[in-house]
């Protein structure tokens, strides 16, 4: 047995190197490895109708995934998420008829910042914990969601012709959103490496210490950082409110728990300093088609939760297990 | 080491460790026996406290062993050092901030009554056994610590720093009980900086250097000599480069920096100097001294609670580093883990203070930062690629990237906190040119060293501190080992108080 | 006496708060008696054990956030268990609900220590497992409860001989409460073990230089957890008569809770009796807030709001008490 592992340690080992350096190439190929499966699973499921709306549900849980791979690069995490995005769409929905659309969109947008403020300021200037902060501001956003829809039950909901277009619609047999998501990734990707902040962010998460001695305002860092972190939720929102064409209380909030793994397996780790946009866009891809594994496999909803919490720790445990070598 | 092997209560001998690439041990050996006081010695760096952890069983050795009364260390962890018969006292207090004294006892299963009748001893006797831990001195905590171990009766008693913080009345007290125990029988192996003390109350001294036991001494009057030699190195060649040569420096000019009666916490108590611009100034001075708190007081990562620092003849104070740097105070810290972004690229580590004003989080000039990140590199000599993950470098490249951070920047005053700790001697070589480069196109270099060769080498003058006072202000020409090394023990019994004469 | 009046000053203000809650309530509404105390009782026990199990494991230095979901796995286990089943097999099933607790809390504790994860990611990740489980065990509310379950902590105490007025006022559930709680806490409270919880929760390296068995007494902290999230996971069970697989909202409750009841979020300091405290103050705020007909969302609001101002608080307090 330990000669076994004695022969293995060095295979490891590169292995932890390969996955430190150059994370997106093991990623891609467990991707296309996935696929595969599904193309044995049941065969002829992969067409371009398939690939078109796998691409259309992996958008919303890409943009939500962004909070957590933002947040999560400084060692955070950004639990309120899915009840900003919630927010977000709700609002847009109801306040359409008074405001029309611009109006609406303005005030869902300036919900979700404010949202992402309240965390901000908890974690910068309070030091809580982002995990307690942010499922804390969850429940009060949840709270305000709850009283603001008693006010507006009565009156009519309208949802903006060009959210939907956005998401039902397809181009060239591709997914509208992507006009939205493909300038958004872009610009997430970019900024991560070739912007201050994005910098500050891998270095706040990588040694929180050395950047404040080099002269780095950690709580500007944090403050701006759950500031945009909502910002974005509140963007998912609305897109996804195109998708589902319903303005419901819980519209997001399945979207959650897959946020934060598709950052992980991305290969973003939870303690910072590690990972970025690009491994978690594929983490997302990988996860929707997991999820059509799993409905093929007819896995029941339990079996799913079950996997989604192993893979977070699995992957964390083999991350220390690897980094530490290395 | 020419005691018989079977009356050695505590006997290691051939012990090796590395971490990585570091070899921290190499063939470290020891023995104690009973009614034994050793004193356990080393300059900073000779691998004393990764000796003692593994004496205490929070390593494990590569090689070697360690017998404690003649069986093959089971010693695995503080709780089976204990049952093993060797209980260590260690420089931080092992007692529960939050519990009472009582708590404390019954937490480690002491009895009670040994323990007062040792704290008695030792001089408190007004220790009341509900006393929060969190709210007694540091002086009583260790006291505590020490009456803790005593009243378990242990076979081999060892004591890192014992009178560290201690007043002076209970450094006697302490002394006198601890004779005493080794006289009625005990084993003590006693680590301490102070000569005095080991003079007075040590059977024998055995010396650590670069990881290898050198010597094992028996005590005697004037032995002091010989340990200082045997911890610098007897017959150690002179390092090829000269002195360095102290600029003139005009005596009409405004310092870099002026300190005044600096103080904070409890170790930096009133430090006073002058450094002046195209000036290196060396500090030496013995772990815990105070350095490591003047150091941080001038970078902006902690506060002064009295005294005044001015740059440039303008009084300052910072509130956080970012003040510090804009006053022109760049820090290299000590430790490179507090300085490094080990999972970030060379390039992302050294252009790190380039982005860290809110003024500059926008899109990055990659052709200047590149630019300004080569030529770091460059004057550097650093081994690697841009692109390398930090982690991955040697330990002279490493601590050639913390300095490459502000090369990017622009120094004005640098401050030095042991560059050259575990640094092969080629990059330490290139480390004193750079500083020497440095100072003579009008930058200021506080450089804190705990290797007492190079400071002749690398500056033009030394203030030597002791017990958060500058004690000593020697020239460069001045500055051999033995003067400095005296001067950091404070056996020059020079007491000259701050001096901040400029030439 | 003073000592003690200093000592435990945080815990003797959350009574006398409490104390005057209640006062406000009886203003509010004069009808407030037996009946309210009982459902006060009975809506606060599955909260009070929640907090319980989470001070254990934050004195000790650690956080579960897994807490709701364990409850919902004890809650569907027992609820499917004791379907159609009765007398002493019902008896089996809730030792047998409480031992799974243990488990679940000691897998979280050991996969802490094993992994060396961080606490915070580990029992997240068993939130997602937990939750699963629960569902994978009953996926909608169902199953059902012993008769003679519920009724533990219906209505008032009532004690042969003595006359009902003087005992009825006390609700069964505090009593339940009381009686879970000092059968856990103190016997470990006054143990070694419990010396070992406050230690590595104020110091852990001074603990292990002490020689305490720094990983054995995490584990262990965390199976405590565990027990206090299956009895919570029973009371919810009890109370509502059937299984709910969807974790409830005793995950941020039961840390708030802790934190204005005077436990520190970084360890070692603080008791069981301010958080359980600090869970009837909460209740009893929603509870006037309901009375004066304030819009319950509202009131989860200002719930939401007290929790996370608290929360912070706390945390700066926690920051304050580290530089000291």
């Amino acid at each position: 047995m330990t000669a076994t592992i004695t022969a293995l340690a060095p295979m490891i080992g590169r292995l932890g190197r390969l996955l430190a350096e150059r994370p997106l190439i093991p990623l891609i190929g467990l991707l296309v490895g996935l696929v595969g499966v599904l193309e044995i699973l049941q065969p002829g499921i992969v067409n371009p109708r398939w690939l078109g709306n796998t691409i259309k549900f992996a958008i919303p849980l890409a943009m939500l995934a962004a909070c957590q791979t933002l947040t999560m690069l400084t060692g955070g995490i950004d639990l309120s998420a899915g009840t900003v995005a919630t927010i977000a769409a709700f609002v847009t929905a109801t306040l359409t008829p008074f405001f029309g659309v611009p109006g609406a969109v303005a005030i869902a947008l300036a919900c979700a910042l404010v949202a992402g403020l309240v965390n901000g300021f908890g974690v910068a200037v309070c030091r809580v914990h982002p995990l307690i902060m942010t499922l804390g501001t969850g429940l009060i956003a949840t709270g305000c969601l709850l009283v603001y829809q008693r006010f507006v039950i009565s009156t009519g909901i309208e949802i903006p012709g060009f959210l939907v277009w956005l998401g039902t619609g397809r181009t060239w047999g591709l997914p509208n959103a992507l006009v939205v998501f493909i300038p958004f990734a872009t610009l997430l990707i970019w900024g991560q490496r070739r912007t201050g902040f994005g910098r500050l962010l891998y270095a706040v998460g990588a040694n929180e210490a050395a950047a404040q001695l080099s002269g780095v305002r950690v709580w500007q860092v944090h403050l701006a950082l759950y500031a945009l972190s909502g910002f974005i939720a509140g963007l998912t929102g609305l897109l996804y409110l195109g998708i589902v064409k319903t303005a419901s209380l819980s519209l997001a909030l399945p979207l959650d728990l897959p946020s934060v793994a598709a950052a992980v397996v991305g290969g973003t780790s939870i303690f910072g300093g590690r990972g970025g946009y690009g491994g978690t866009l594929i983490g997302a891809l990988i996860l929707t088609v997991m999820a059509t594994m799993l409905t093929l496999m007819q896995m029941p909803e339990g079996g799913r939760r079950i996997l989604f919490g192993a893979i977070i720790l699995v992957v964390t445990a083999l991350y220390i297990r690897l980094t530490d070598r290395s | 080491m020419t005691e018989a092997p079977s009356l050695a209560v505590l006997d290691a001998r051939g012990v090796a460790k590395r971490f990585g690439a570091v070899v921290a041990l190499r063939d470290a050996s020891l023995q104690v026996n009973r009614g034994q006081i050793v004193a356990l010695m080393g300059a900073n760096g000779a691998g004393k406290s990764t000796f003692v952890k593994i004496l205490t069983g929070a390593l494990r050795p590569d090689s070697g062993h360690v017998r404690i009364k003649g069986h093959d260390s089971l010693v695995t962890s503080p709780a089976t050092a204990r049952r093993s018969g060797l209980v260590p006292v260690y420089q931080e207090p092992s007692l529960i901030p939050d519990l009472d004294v009582a708590a404390n006892l019954r937490l480690t299963s002491t009895p009670v009554d040994p323990f007062r009748h040792w704290v008695r001893e030792l001089g408190l006797p007004d220790l009341r056994l509900d006393a929060m831990i969190g709210r007694l001195p540091l002086a009583s905590l260790r006291i505590l610590d020490l009456a803790r171990a005593l009243a378990v009766s242990p076979d081999v008693l060892m004591l890192d720093e014992m009178t560290a913080a201690l007043p002076t009345d209970l450094v006697d007290r302490v002394l006198s009980v601890v004779r005493a125990q080794a006289d009625a029988g005990r084993a003590v192996i006693y680590i301490s900086h102070r000569f005095t003390e080991i003079a007075a109350i040590c059977d024998r001294a055995t010396v650590l250097r670069d990881g290898m036991t050198v010597g094992d001494l028996a005590i005697e009057p004037g032995i002091e000599e010989r340990i200082v030699n045997l911890m610098l190195g007897e017959g150690m060649a002179a390092a090829a480069t000269s002195a360095r040569g102290g600029a003139a420096r005009a005596a009409e000019q405004t310092p870099r920096l002026r300190v005044r009666g600096l103080r904070t916490g409890t170790r930096l108590t009133d430090v006073t100097l002058d450094l002046a611009r195209g000036e290196v100034l060396g500090v030496v001075a013995l772990e815990g001294q105070g350095q490591d708190e003047l150091f941080d007081v001038l970078a902006g990562n902690r506060r002064a609670t009295g005294g005044t620092v001015e740059v440039d003849g303008r009084a300052v104070t910072f509130r956080h580093p970012a003040d510090a740097i804009a006053a022109g105070l760049t820090l290299v810290p000590g430790d490179r883990a507090h300085a490094l972004l080990m999972a970030r690229s060379v390039r992302e580590n050294i252009a790190l203070p380039l982005v860290a004003r809110l003024g500059t989080w926008g899109a990055i000039p990659m052709r200047d930062e590149a630019e300004r990140v080569t030529a770091a590199i460059a004057r550097l000599q650093i081994d690697t690629r841009a692109q390398g993950e930090v982690r991955r470098l040697s330990g002279g490249n490493q601590q050639k990237v913390t300095i490459a951070r502000w090369i990017a920047r622009g120094v004005e005053t640098l401050l030095l906190f042991d560059p050259t700790r575990g640094i092969d001697i080629r990059t330490k070589r290139q480390i004193y040119a750079l500083v020497r480069d440095l100072a003579d196109q009008g930058a200021a270099v506080l450089f804190y060293t705990s290797e007492l060769a190079e400071v002749r080498q690398a500056c033009d003058r030394a203030v030597v501190i002791f017990n958060g006072r500058v004690v000593d202000v020697i020239e460069a020409a001045d500055c051999d080992e033995p003067t400095l090394l005296r001067a950091a023990y404070g056996l020059t019994g020079t007491r000259t108080g701050p001096a901040a004469v400029p030439a | 006496m003073t000592r003690l009046l200093a000592n435990n000053g945080w815990t003797v203000g959350l009574a006398v708060l409490l104390a005057m809650l209640l006062i406000a309530t009886k203003v509010i509404q004069p009808g407030f008696g037996v009946s309210g105390l009982d459902s006060l009782g009975r809506s606060a026990l599955p909260f009070a054990l929640a907090t319980v199990g989470m001070a254990v494991v934050v004195i000790a230095g650690g956080i579960d956030l897994s807490i709701a979901a364990m409850m919902a796995v004890a809650s569907v286990t027992a609820a499917v268990l004791m379907d159609g089943v009765t007398g002493g097999t019902s008896g089996l099933v809730v030792i047998a609900v409480l031992g799974l607790g243990l488990a679940m809390g000691a897998l979280n504790g050991a996969l802490i220590v094993v992994t060396r994860v961080p606490d915070i990611v580990v029992t997240l990740a068993m939130l997602f497992v937990w939750q699963g489980v629960a569902l994978l065990i009953l996926n909608a509310p169902g199953g059902g409860i012993a008769p003679w379950l519920r009724g533990l902590i219906v209505g008032g105490v009532t004690l042969p001989g003595v006359p009902a007025e003087w005992t009825a006022w006390l609700p069964r559930a505090v009593v339940v409460l009381a009686v879970c709680v000092a059968a856990v806490w103190l016997p470990i409270r006054q143990s070694k073990l419990g010396l070992r919880f406050y230690a590595v929760g104020s110091d852990a390296l001074a603990a292990f230089r002490s020689g305490v068995p720094v990983g054995q007494t995490r584990i262990a902290a965390y199976a405590v957890c565990g027990l206090f999230a299956a009895m919570g996971g029973l009371a919810v069970t009890m109370s509502t008569g059937i299984g709910e697989p969807i974790p409830g909202p005793y995950l941020l409750a039961s840390v708030a809770a802790v934190v204005l009841g005077g436990v520190t979020l970084g360890g070692g300091r603080g008791g069981v009796l301010g958080p359980v405290l600090a869970v009837f103050v909460l209740r009893v705020v929603r509870l006037d807030l309901t009375l004066l007909s304030v819009d319950p969302n509202v009131a989860a609001i200002v719930e939401g709001l007290i929790m996370v101002v608290v929360v912070m608080f706390g945390g700066v307090l926690a920051m304050r008490g580290r530089r000291a």
